[in-house]
This record gives structure tokens, C-alpha cells and sequence, in this order.
């Protein structure tokens, strides 16, 4: 088995808020992630999947070292990632990026992209004015866009240009590991096409891992490698992605996967009732058996341990090898 | 065919801010019958939702919106305000994709289905407050009674939806709008809304166009499919023959830039090129600077209707058979 190249290990983050109220409210806990393990590859993508609010996307941000975890540790290449603003740390940041989801709010719309692509060599202090200037045009050449783009402005770019603009400012200093937080989401159908292609294309060349956040289980499967299912700050299922989507063993899972409509055949619906709930309030022993079809006694009393499945695969739910659970699918 | 509940016929939208004229809407002609649903597909931009608000006189004075769109033999394009209102919110209901933006932050959901049910239906007190409770019961809101004296922020954005689904159905409408209802919900909570739409044309037989730019809700949830591009629209066809042979390179494409859930995966076959800015529209077919199989003619000359099978049309200059122009595409891994 290959090296990890980046390993959470029971992260944590929580965040002390207050309930509804203004000032009036009493003080809370928010537990953003809730004790999250995974690993990653050199060269793969995990595809990190749930719906808002369940902290995929401060998982990412604590993936990258951007917030320090309340516990747990990240490891990037093996070795734990440094306290924020270190040298060290600052070095290490050269090796990972990060790519959001609104391509205009991560430009600065006073600037011309080339600057703005070859921002992030002058503050790693690489290269001359020159060689950096060369660097900003073969990245720019890689996702596709042409020399000319280097003058224009965000605002003169169409969405999938820009969204390249991006992704070539991450790409610049080289790195070894991009997390993409919705990356396009905020792009048109025939774009994102365009888009999910490219960064198909960089990781075969470049051999990029990715961390890919993402609501849309159809781009998800369409990149990655293996998924991680999250609800309310844990990850209730991970396995190989292809085998996930196709028979998925938590009912969240399952209700996320039926959810998602299709052009195909009509398929079997699980539909949930209700809302997620507060992640202020996580309701005790599953935090899922409010909504779940199939919750017994202790699923209210107990919460389920990730068990590794004889497929690979690992599952956080108490029927998980239930039969009658499998059949009513 | 009956006589169609709302047809439209050469609906233009044009905006001219004085710098640059750009046209919207482009000589859209449809029809909608009673009691049936139709998909409004298009990227962004491609003026799915301006053809119905400029239906509905809901666009700043600035448009200028030429064509006909007819209820019941009453022209609502340039008609008085006293008529559009007879139709808007009572005839005609409309939901947004941000329940929250819609709804007044400072008073209570209860009174803001009670305003609609005065409006439109003339209820007061009493009467009011149990259509209200009937109508929140209707779209599955719980503990209805308690839910009437909340404001939106305490509702979540799916119970939001509801209320707005309720609101629009105070006025019993004959057709609902539904602009992209469901973006801004996520995946189980859409799942619930769509249901909840289909299980109230059912219950009431109303006719419904839902605006989306999600092939994948529509084709779950409608008869008859119109897909727009840059204004105009390129295809329509009943849902099944729409993603079964499309006809249009546009509707082709679009339908191979979708990854799938199931079966192989395939590199996406991505449409270059981006949708044309509004006021710098090309001439011709407006795809053709994008189409695989554009020739000289696409460039010059608008394509016409091209009528495929009865109910499928295709606005292209050339029949392709249901064959698609785009390459094939071989699996991946």
C-alpha cells in the first residue's frame, strides 16, 4: 500500500456560539466536525460529500491547516502539520491549495488575472519578476486559457475562464495536494463539463491529489476515488466510490443517493422526513435516527462506531448488516 | 387539442440601460394546457426566467416586452395593472428559488398567507386563519397551528419553500410557476418539495412550469420539455423523446456534459465555448459558434421550427435523426 500523503486522524472542531436569541441566548457548543478520520493518496481523490452544515467544508479548510483542529491531528507527507503562521507552516502551504466555489469572490476584481495568477510565487519569494512572469503564462497554457488572458480583468471573463484563473493560481506554486470546495457549482451545466475534464486532465499530468467537497453526487463520482458520506460533523460512510454510489449500506446514504434525480429509469424513492438538525442540538445516540426509516432502540441510545464491512468499505450504523434492512432497498 | 389555459406567442424582451441594447427574450412562442407540467430548461442567461416575469408585468419599466401572452382570451402583455392583477397570484402564482428573500423578515408566515387569502379571495378573521391552517396542512408544514405565529428566520429553507408553496396556492391558482423552487434546497429537502409539488397538481389539477437549469428534476417531473438558449426556445418535445433522441446539437450536448450516477463512467463531453452575452448576440443560429456541426448557412440564417413528430420541435437547419453531432466519447478507465 502506497504512503498517505495527507491522514486526519480524529479531527475535531468546535465552536462556542449562542443558541437563538442575540444576547439573551444561552451559550452553546458547536461541533462542527465531530471526530473525522481519512486518508488520502498520492495521486487520488477523495470526494466529500453531504449536505449543508455538515461540516465538509470546515473539514477542508482544518485539512489545509487554514483553522487549527480543537483536537486531532492532520498529517501532511507523514509529518503533522505546523502551528499556523510558522515558517514551516508557510512552507508547507506552498504544497497544498485551495479552490471555492464563487471564481469572482476569490479575484480581486481591480486587478488583471496574470498579477493575480502570479501572485502566490511573490509571496513564496520565488523566482525573478521574469521567470515569474513566464511561469504565470505556462500554468495559464495548462488550464487552457490563452497568453491575451494575462491583461483582462475578472469581469471580462465568463465564468468557466475565470474558475480557470483559479485553478491556475493554485496550480503555480506547484502543489502536491488541492482542496476544491464546490469548485462548480456556481458554473453552467455545459461549463462544469469543461471544467470536471480539466481537473481530470491536471491530476493525470501533474499527479494532483484532491480533496473534492462537493453536494453534487454526480460530479463526486464523476472525480473521485473514494467518498466520504458526512452528516452533522461525522462520516457515516466511506468506500470506494464507484461501489458506494451503486449499492450505498447507510440509510443516509441511501436517501442522499435516491434523492438525486435522474434521466434514466424511475427508481425507488427514500425520502426523508424533516430537516437536518441543529448542529448545536445533535440529538444523542445516532444522530441520524430522527430521520431513518429504519432507527430501533438503540440507534436513540447509542452511537454507531465506523465498522470497516467485508467490501472495504465502512459504515456507521447499527443495522448496517442487517438483512432486513438490505431487502427493503 | 383544447384551447390552451396560456399561450404565448413572439414574446420578445429586450433591456436598454442606453449604453447597449440587449435582447433577453427572443420570439418565444409556447403554449401551456390546463393541468399540465412543463420543464423550462437553459443555462443561465438563457432567459428562462424573463419570459415568465415579463408574462406576469414583473419586470422594471426599463424592459420592453413586444409579443402576446393570452388567459382566457385577455392579452396580458401591456395590459392595465387592474387586470394583471385579476391574473398575478390568482391565476397565475410564481415561486422563487429563495424562499427567505420572498418572504417579509418582520412579520409573521401566518399573516403572510392571511394577506394572500384577503387579496385574492376576499377572506377575513376567522375564515382566514382556517384556510391558512388548511393550506399549511395541505403542503405538509407539522404543528401547523404553533407554525403560523413564526417569522421565516425560525423556519428552516425547505419549510420556507412551504410556505411559499402555500401562499401561491391561496389564491388557487390555475398555473404555478415554479422558478428554479428547489436550487437553493439541499438534496433530501429537494426530494421533499418536488413530491410535495407533484402531490398538489394531483390534488388540484393545476398546470405547472417548472424553470430549472437541472435536466435531471425535470425530466422527473414533467410531461413536455422546452429547452431555451440565448433566448430562444432551441427544442421542445414530451419528456421521454426529449432525453431519448434529442434533435438539437444544444439539447445533445447539454445531456452529454451530465456525469450520471449509474453505468460507466465516460469523459464528459464538454460544449466549448461559453453562452453568448445578451448584447453581443451572434447572428444566425445562436448556437452555431458552439456547434460541432455549424456550416456556412448556421452562421447567416436563423434556423427554423423544425417539426420532428407532433409536440417535438427543433429550431436547427439541419434534420440529424436523433443521431448525435457530438464525438462519441469512450469510457474511462
Amino acid at each position: 500500500m502506497s504512503s498517505p500523503l495527507l491522514e486526519a486522524i480524529d479531527i475535531r472542531r468546535q465552536y462556542n456560539v449562542r443558541t437563538a436569541g442575540g444576547v439573551f441566548g444561552r451559550k452553546a457548543v458547536l461541533q462542527a466536525v465531530a471526530g473525522v478520520s481519512f486518508r488520502i493518496d498520492m495521486g487520488r481523490t477523495l470526494g466529500l460529500v453531504g449536505e449543508s452544515g455538515c461540516g465538509k467544508s470546515t473539514t477542508g479548510k482544518l485539512a489545509l491547516g487554514l483553522i487549527p483542529p480543537s483536537s486531532g491531528e492532520i498529517r501532511f507527507v507523514g509529518s503533522t502539520l505546523p502551528a499556523i503562521g510558522s515558517a514551516a507552516w508557510r512552507d508547507m502551504r506552498r504544497r497544498m491549495q485551495m479552490v471555492y466555489q464563487d471564481p469572482l469572490g476569490s479575484l480581486d476584481r481591480r486587478l488583471q488575472v496574470g498579477p493575480q495568477i502570479a501572485e502566490p510565487l511573490i509571496i513564496h519569494d520565488i523566482g525573478t519578476p521574469a521567470e515569474r512572469r513566464e511561469r504565470a503564462y505556462a500554468t495559464m497554457a495548462s488550464v487552457g486559457l490563452q497568453k491575451h488572458h494575462f491583461e483582462r480583468y475578472p469581469h471580462e471573463l465568463s465564468g468557466g475562464q475565470r474558475q480557470r484563473v483559479v485553478l491556475a493560481r493554485a496550480l503555480i506554486t506547484e502543489p502536491k495536494l488541492i482542496v476544491c470546495d464546490e469548485p462548480i457549482s456556481a458554473l453552467d451545466v455545459s461549463i462544469q463539463a469543461q471544467v470536471v475534464n480539466l481537473l481530470l486532465d491536471l491530476q493525470d499530468r501533474l499527479g494532483l491529489t484532491y480533496l473534492f467537497i462537493s453536494h453534487d453526487l454526480k460530479v463526486v463520482r464523476q472525480v473521485s476515488h473514494d467518498v466520504a458520506v458526512m452528516y452533522l460533523g461525522r462520516i457515516v460512510e466511506t468506500g470506494q466510490a464507484e461501489a458506494l454510489f451503486r449499492a450505498p449500506a447507510h440509510p443516509y446514504t441511501r436517501a442522499l443517493v435516491s434523492a438525486i434525480p435522474s434521466l434514466g429509469e424511475k427508481r425507488e424513492r427514500l425520502i426523508l422526513s424533516g430537516d437536518p438538525p441543529n448542529p448545536v442540538d445533535v440529538p444523542a445516540g445516532c444522530a441520524f435516527h430522527p430521520r431513518c426509516p429504519f432507527a430501533i432502540a438503540r440507534c436513540r441510545s447509542e452511537a454507531p462506531a465506523l465498522r470497516r464491512q467485508p467490501d472495504g468499505r465502512a459504515v456507521a450504523c447499527h443495522r448496517a448488516d442487517d438483512d432486513a434492512i438490505a431487502l427493503a432497498a | 387539442m383544447a384551447a390552451p389555459l396560456v399561450s404565448i406567442r413572439g414574446l420578445s424582451v429586450d433591456f436598454d440601460d442606453g449604453r447597449r441594447a440587449a435582447r433577453a427574450v427572443d420570439g418565444v412562442d409556447a403554449d401551456i394546457a390546463a393541468g399540465e407540467a412543463v420543464g423550462l430548461v437553459g443555462e443561465s442567461g438563457s432567459g428562462k426566467s424573463v419570459t415568465w416575469l415579463a408574462a406576469l408585468g414583473l419586470l422594471p419599466n426599463r424592459a420592453r416586452v413586444s409579443g402576446e401572452v393570452r388567459i382566457g382570451g385577455m392579452n396580458l402583455i401591456g395590459a392595465e395593472r387592474r387586470v394583471l392583477e385579476g391574473v398575478r397570484g390568482k391565476r397565475i402564482a410564481m415561486i422563487f428559488q429563495d424562499p427567505s428573500s420572498c418572504l417579509n423578515p418582520v412579520h409573521r408566515i401566518g399573516r403572510q398567507v392571511t394577506e394572500a387569502l384577503r387579496l385574492h379571495r376576499g377572506m377575513d378573521g376567522r375564515a382566514a386563519e382556517a384556510e391558512a391552517l388548511r393550506l399549511f396542512d395541505q403542503v405538509g408544514i407539522a404543528d401547523a397551528k404553533r407554525r403560523l405565529s413564526d417569522y421565516p428566520h425560525q423556519l428552516s429553507g425547505g419549510l420556507n419553500q412551504r410556505v411559499m408553496i402555500a401562499i401561491a396556492l391561496a389564491g388557487q391558482p390555475e398555473l404555478l410557476i415554479a422558478d428554479e423552487p428547489t436550487t437553493a434546497l439541499d438534496a433530501t429537502i429537494q426530494a421533499q418539495i418536488l413530491l410535495l409539488l407533484s402531490r398538489i397538481r394531483r390534488e388540484t389539477g393545476m398546470a405547472m412550469v417548472l424553470i430549472s437549469h437541472d435536466l435531471g428534476v425535470v425530466a422527473e417531473n414533467v410531461d413536455r420539455v422546452c429547452v431555451m438558449y440565448a433566448g430562444r426556445i432551441v427544442e421542445q418535445a414530451p419528456g421521454e423523446a426529449l432525453f431519448d433522441t434529442p434533435h438539437h446539437p444544444y439539447t445533445q450536448g447539454l445531456l452529454a456534459a451530465l456525469p450520471t450516477l449509474t453505468g460507466p463512467r465516460r469523459r464528459l463531453a464538454a460544449i466549448p465555448g461559453s453562452v453568448p452575452e445578451p448584447w453581443n448576440l451572434p447572428v444566425g443560429c445562436r448556437f452555431a459558434p458552439r456547434c460541432p456541426a455549424a456550416e456556412e448557412r448556421c452562421r447567416h440564417e436563423a434556423p427554423p421550427r423544425r417539426v420532428i413528430a407532433p409536440a417535438h420541435q427543433a429550431a436547427c437547419h439541419f434534420d440529424v435523426a436523433g443521431q448525435s453531432v457530438w464525438p462519441a466519447q469512450e469510457a474511462a478507465e
